[in-house]
């Protein structure tokens, strides 16, 4: 196995985790809020976001969907020997990462059943940037409104449109971490 | 030498819990099934708020336990020490300058802010559950939305009493969407459920999770011609004097007397601290 795989996981997994979770609930109660994440360095075209927060979240029950330019053996092998996920298609992923491009169609993920809307995948996707700026999201977790640059605010505006049925978002790019959770209600203006 | 992992729980729980308290932010009021662990208490002693807790803690966090109000009950003391041991937290009792609020059937008086957490303790997650003992059923009402039976609930209420007599866990809609069970907390808390705190559930019998993100719509259920009343006993605090807080009814003799008093501890401590007297002390002074 490379050394790539074995290297740039969590020093210390409890404390590194606990502070990575505190963000990533973070950025999940209050859309649009942005955070950064820090502790682990996983191989390229991971972003270090990207691969704190699989650290932090994933482990042996939850499949992960690798999406085009991240589908590497170095990621793969990251993934596993870090986390012990297993990797799946779309239709089985509790956590797909990838750009937007590559994770399209959104609609291969699934997005839960009415009985358990939770039963559904959360992407996790790379962009090249991330501002507080962009389409205006309101709802759970906004008190007046809140703004955010997303990939495809109308594909987004869609998801939500499907509560309490659909998918949860992070956004990565580099360390900053961003979410959109399927709650909250967007209008793209600039 | 800590003989035990980073707040107790072992790394592969800890991640289970987050997922779960991660989805209950994206999904308001919807209960989130998780595999709830055996914890060294009963149940019912606050499993589910103590394994959020441990999930949610860091080494940098202030921690404060609250039981019906009180930092100083068996309860409260001992999750608090719990925590001190097992997640080095700096541990208060004071409501502002804790950052993660682990509760037992309170919300604090004092207006909590963007950067605290509260973890409630439910017992019975389902609102539902007394209406409607079956859980295939009960999931497929709020699947569907069919929350009916709740309004029949409260009308028979106002039909046998002449008002809702439902006076804890009053049952509130989430963004018009679930009806969720807001904890066994006095319905004179309901309407601080809207605030800019994070408020993570945890039901560990039941092994449900829920959350509500901040600023999110949390409404009390009634009817246009019986609007919700978050009402309280028609006293002021015997000790500190307060108007405007919950109390508890203390009985102090064998004759029938008794006196109200904050069920806040630390809001009724902070206000005599201010200088504020009520009833019962200024007596004393006399």
């Amino acid at each position: 196995m490379s050394a790539v795989a074995l290297e740039g996981g969590f020093v210390d997994a409890p404390r590194d985790a606990a502070f990575a979770f505190r963000a990533l609930m973070e950025v999940m109660a209050r859309p649009g809020r942005i955070e950064e994440l820090a502790g682990a360095t996983p191989p390229a075209p991971l972003s270090i976001a990207a691969g704190v927060l699989l650290l932090t979240l994933a482990d042996h029950d939850t499949p992960i969907y690798l999406g085009g330019a991240c589908d590497t053996e170095d990621v793969r092998r990251w993934i596993s020997f870090h986390t012990g996920a297993p990797m799946s298609g779309p239709s089985h992923a509790a956590f797909a990462v990838g750009n937007w491009d590559d994770l399209q169609p959104i609609d291969a993920f699934p997005i839960g059943t009415p009985d358990y809307p939770d039963r559904s995948t959360t992407l996790i996707v790379e962009v090249p940037e991330l501002e507080a700026s962009g389409a205006k999201l309101s709802g759970p977790g906004i008190r007046d409104q809140a703004f955010l640059s997303l990939p495809d605010p109308e594909t987004l505006a869609k998801n939500n449109a499907r509560f309490p049925l659909g998918l949860d978002f992070y956004f990565a790019c580099g360390a900053r971490v961003a979410a959109l959770p399927r709650s909250t209600r967007i209008e793209a203006c600039m | 030498m800590n003989d035990y992992n980073f707040a107790y729980l072992d790394e592969q729980t800890k991640r289970m819990i987050r997922r779960a308290i991660l989805k209950g932010l994206a999904i308001p009021g919807y209960q989130v099934p998780f595999a709830s662990r055996e914890m060294p208490m009963p149940y019912g002693w606050g499993t589910g708020g103590v394994q959020i807790s441990a999930a949610t803690l860091t080494p940098e966090d202030t921690f404060k336990v609250i039981d019906q109000g009180a930092d100083d009950t068996t309860n409260a003391v001992s999750i608090r020490q719990f925590f001190e041991k097992t997640a080095e937290v700096e541990t208060t009792t004071t409501t502002s300058e804790a950052t993660v609020i682990q509760t037992r059937h309170r919300i604090p008086e004092e207006p909590l802010t963007e950067d605290q957490i509260l973890v409630y303790q439910v017992p019975i997650p389902e609102p539902l559950r007394f209406l409607e003992p079956r859980e295939t059923e009960t999931r497929k009402m709020h699947a569907l939305e069919e929350y009916g039976l709740m309004h029949v609930k409260l009308y028979e209420d106002i039909s046998q009493h002449g008002h809702i007599a439902t006076s804890y866990a009053y049952p509130v809609r989430i963004e018009g969407r679930y009806v969720m069970d807001p904890s066994p907390i006095p319905k004179f808390d309901n309407p601080k459920m809207e605030m800019a705190a994070i408020q993570l559930f945890g039901a560990g019998r039941e092994q449900r999770i829920y959350a509500l993100p901040p600023y999110t719509s949390v409404v009390s259920l009634d009817f246009d011609d019986h609007p919700f009343d978050p009402s309280k006993a028609p006293h002021c605090c015997a000790l500190c004097g307060a108007e405007d807080s919950y109390l508890d009814e203390v009985i102090v003799d064998d004759e029938g007397g008794r006196m109200f008093v904050c069920s806040d501890t630390d809001y009724c401590e902070r206000r005599r601290a201010a200088g504020h007297r009520g009833a019962a002390l200024a007596e004393d002074a006399a």
